[in-house]
């Protein structure tokens, strides 16, 4: 008889490795949008529509701004992340890597656009 | 390597084998709503920049999105993001391993479904 626990045991045996720190960056990214989607939604739905001037100083107020920045960054890494799990649920090899390579792009131009213009418009 | 054999292995059961039910349409839902939310999160941030750019190319923009189809968008994006929040949560009760009997999960699905349908027309209502 072995004076070992059975996780001990079991650890390092499975085939995948690494992957909890995936699973958890985009359980972490879900928690944050739990808060920020709500805030974001009642802030930003009312602007569609509205006359410019109106829009530009409502986002230059400092809540709406900073939650429209807050949910544009963690919507876009969440999005990334889990857009990555489906792609290699589903495609393999190098259109893989070139779909996830596509995914990042897209995610990480869109956050950086969006941000740009809430910075502009907010200072 | 692990390559080698891969024409031969047999596959377990999938999507093709199993009868569908609520838990697994819910779930794939879950997939499809967060990936589709792709479009409506590039029309906000082109909203913003419009908004950012000036006041003509905002009219421009704006009457985009609030034309019947960027309406359609929108609110289609609107009930995808109360879904997928909803589903969201059920997946933290699961990981929590929370009410993952059959009965639970069923109850589980359809609270996702007419959650994110009532939400949807709340914010309708209210916005």
């Amino acid at each position: 008889m072995r004076y070992i626990t059975d996780r001990k045991r079991a650890v390092g045996l499975g085939s995948a490795k690494t992957g909890a720190q995936e699973f958890w960056k985009v359980r972490l990214t879900s928690a944050g949008l739990f808060v920020l989607v709500p805030l974001f939604v009642f802030t930003f739905g009312p602007m569609l529509g509205e006359p410019h001037d109106e829009v530009i100083a409502y986002f230059a107020r400092p809540f709406p701004a900073i939650v429209a920045a807050l949910t544009i960054v963690v919507g876009f890494k969440h999005f990334r992340d889990g857009a990555q799990v489906m792609i290699e649920d589903y495609v393999h090899g190098t259109t893989e890597t070139l779909a996830i390579i596509a995914v990042t792009i897209i995610s990480y131009g869109a956050m950086a656009t969006g941000l740009f213009a809430i910075a502009r418009i907010a200072l | 390597m692990a390559d080698v054999n891969r024409g031969k292995r047999p596959l377990s059961p999938h999507l093709q084998i199993y009868r569908p039910q609520l838990t697994s349409i819910t779930s794939i839902l879950t997939r499809i709503t967060g990936n589709a939310l792709l479009l409506g999160a590039l029309l906000m941030v082109w909203w913003f920049l419009a908004a950012a750019s000036g006041p003509e190319y905002f009219a421009t923009v704006d009457g985009i999105v609030t034309s019947f189809i960027g309406d359609l968008i929108m609110l289609g994006s609107l009930w995808a993001l109360w879904y997928h929040a909803l589903a969201g949560w059920r997946h933290m009760i699961w990981d929590s391993v929370w009410m993952m009997d059959i009965d639970s999960a069923e109850k589980l699905g359809w609270a996702v479904i007419g959650g994110s349908v009532i939400l949807t027309v709340l914010t309708v209502i209210i916005i």
